[in-house]
């Protein structure tokens, strides 16, 4: 690009000294993107704009929130009732949570599944990673600041979790709540860091973006593009596509604000927190059940501990793990049937996280967090040598207009529109 | 690029007006869906429903002497109630509006003479000025006298000498009885 690509002279004259207008234009209009890319991609602008609706609504809560045990709850219900619009606000950041989670998961899945971790893409991956941990800090802390019962009963078992490290163990708790059990320096503490939390996934969300556009956005057949034609602009094809995306999770997303609100959260929430009795079901957030059920599962307070961070920790090295090739499970005849498999897994252990700790529900738990580290630590490396691929197009436009003639119709017409 | 200039710029096209049709209503479309997104993240700041219900009070008056001065709280702000001696509503009717900065008569700012009611918060900015007690300085014309830039008022409540550009707000007010006045 030439310098006399901008008309406005207030542009060219700040772009000469700051080029920002360049980076933009390079980085959002004229990126080059894989053509073929479907809606599995549009995830990751949803999560972008996830978090930005979760920093908004959040800043705006904050200033009529108070993190303190005697009014913390009071504060909250003053935001439903007589705050100006505070209702709608806390519902968008409440259901905001679940929404993050559910687009996320999703775009974790679309990277499972179109091998997106596979090289040159594995710390764009472990960045996503850390985003996710990150996240689940974030929305822990979250969920304790209403001050209810599942607010101060959930925020003593999970800071409990760090009583089953060895030898010092119990002083970790003891510094987590800054006293002897959960109470105001820990409301207090976690308060400034579920404000501090967002900006750190900021900043990731940043290197993870940078990483990403070093290579371009992997695609569903999996092989890079060859050349100028399999790519498009981002702008205005991705833009429009990811507008158009857009446009629907909002309109679900409204729908939830409006229609049920509370759906997914839980009615114990809205009674006040009282350290003196512990409702009969804790469970967590939904988005935290797979996990919750991995924790059960293991009949070892350590253990547990362990299996639950492990969970997360397998995926920081997956990369390594699945020693394939082959990025796009649809040239993996056997690793697709394994795929929808861990996903039914990770839905059974979503709903087992939720159940009871008894009977069957004990069992099953188990198989499913057997099955869970089974896919990452056996089934993905065996495949990777044992697996016999499809074979693959030759490039991006063919499998896009299937064969040659197509193609040349395709760059012809490109040739006469420039 | 030079492909999505032609679309942007839709010259050539036979369509050219049905497709700034389009851009411009999907702009005006988006420019509606944001401010009406913006509105409420501004408007919370606003007070809510509980500031707004604290907005009036009562006052019981009948405990103050001629001569004193109590201080109550409305909206945040301290309210001035005092009960003028003779001198004083004398003196604060007297005075020629010619000599005034803000011109007010002393009539247009009681409802009973006997009872100044009046924001103790100086019109310049928004400091508490001093006279409501005994020992306090009262200014060079006997009511009150802001420390924080030299306001002097006199004792109706209008401004007579400094920085401050008009007289001690009245708040509205009634009274409710001869022994109560309510606020707001």
């Amino acid at each position: 690009m030439s310098a006399d690509k901008f008309s406005n002279p207030v542009v060219r004259w700040i772009d000469h000294r700051l080029p920002i207008f360049t980076f933009m234009d390079h980085e959002l209009n004229e990126y080059p993107t894989p053509k073929n890319l479907n809606y599995f991609w549009n995830f990751g602008s949803l999560a972008g704009i996830s978090l930005v609706i979760m920093i908004v609504t959040g800043i705006v809560l904050a200033m009529s929130y108070t993190p303190h045990v005697d009014y913390a709850f009071q504060s909250v219900e003053r935001i439903m009732r007589d705050v100006n619009h505070g209702w709608l606000l806390r519902y968008i950041h409440m259901n905001g949570a679940s929404f993050f989670f559910i687009v996320v998961f999703i775009h974790i899945f679309r990277g499972l599944y179109y091998g997106s971790y596979k090289a040159p893409r594995e710390l764009l991956w472990i960045l996503g990673v850390l985003i996710l941990l990150l996240m689940m800090a974030t929305a822990f802390m979250g969920y304790v600041l209403p001050w209810g019962q599942m607010s101060f009963w959930g925020a003593t078992v999970i800071t409990n979790l760090f009583s089953a490290i060895p030898l010092v163990g119990d002083s970790i708790v003891t510094l987590l709540w800054g006293g002897f059990s959960v109470d105001n320096p820990t409301l207090n503490r976690f308060f400034a860091l579920h404000y501090l939390m967002p900006f750190l996934i900021v900043g990731v969300v940043i290197l993870h973006l940078v990483a990403l556009h070093r290579f371009g956005s992997n695609n569903p057949i999996g092989i890079d593009p060859s050349g100028p034609q399999d790519t498009v602009p981002f702008h205005p094809y991705y833009t429009i596509k990811d507008f158009f995306g857009l446009s629907i999770f909002l309109t679900l997303f409204a729908a939830a604000i409006f229609f049920f609100p509370n759906f997914m959260g839980h009615p114990d929430n809205y009674i006040p927190a009282n350290p003196m009795q512990t409702p009969a079901h804790i469970v967590p957030e939904w988005y935290f059940l797979p996990f919750y059920a991995i924790l059960r599962a293991v009949p070892d307070k350590l253990g547990g501990v362990v299996a639950m961070f492990g969970a997360i920790a397998v995926l920081f090295i997956l990369p390594w793990l699945d020693r394939s090739p082959i990025r796009s499970g649809n040239f993996r005849p056997i690793f697709r049937i394994f795929f929808w498999v861990f996903v039914v897994d990770c839905i059974a252990l979503g709903y087992l996280g939720g159940m009871p700790a008894e009977g069957i529900y004990v069992v099953l738990s188990r198989v499913a967090t057997a099955w869970y580290f089974l896919h990452f630590l056996a089934i993905l490396p065996l495949l990777s040598v044992i697996e016999t691929p499809r074979p693959l197009p030759q490039s991006l436009s063919k499998s896009v207009l299937g064969g040659n003639a197509m193609a040349g119709v395709a760059s012809a017409v490109k040739e006469k529109v420039r | 690029m030079a492909k999505i200039q032609t679309l942007k710029q839709g010259d050539g096209s036979p369509n050219k007006g049905r497709r700034d049709f389009i851009v411009v209503a999907s702009y005006a479309m988006a420019g509606i869906g944001l401010a009406s997104v913006a509105w409420p993240l501004i408007d919370q700041m606003n007070p809510a429903a509980d500031t707004l219900a604290l907005a009036s009070i009562e006052v019981d008056i009948s405990k103050i002497e001629m001569g004193q001065s109590i201080t109550v709280k409305w909206r945040g702000k301290p309210v001035f109630i005092r009960h003028r001696t003779e001198t004083e509503i004398t003196s604060a009717q007297s005075v020629q509006l010619s000599d005034l900065k803000d011109p007010q008569t002393d009539d247009e700012r009681v409802t009973n003479p006997q009872f100044l009611v009046m924001l103790g918060v100086c019109t310049h900015l928004g400091c508490v000025p001093l006279g409501q007690k005994s020992g306090d300085v009262k200014g060079e014309y006997d009511g009150w006298f802001c420390p924080c830039h030299g306001s002097h008022y006199d004792s109706s409540g209008r401004i007579r000498k400094g920085p401050a550009p008009l007289n001690l707000e009245i708040p509205p007010y009634q009274f409710a009885s001869d022994a109560v006045i309510k606020i707001g």
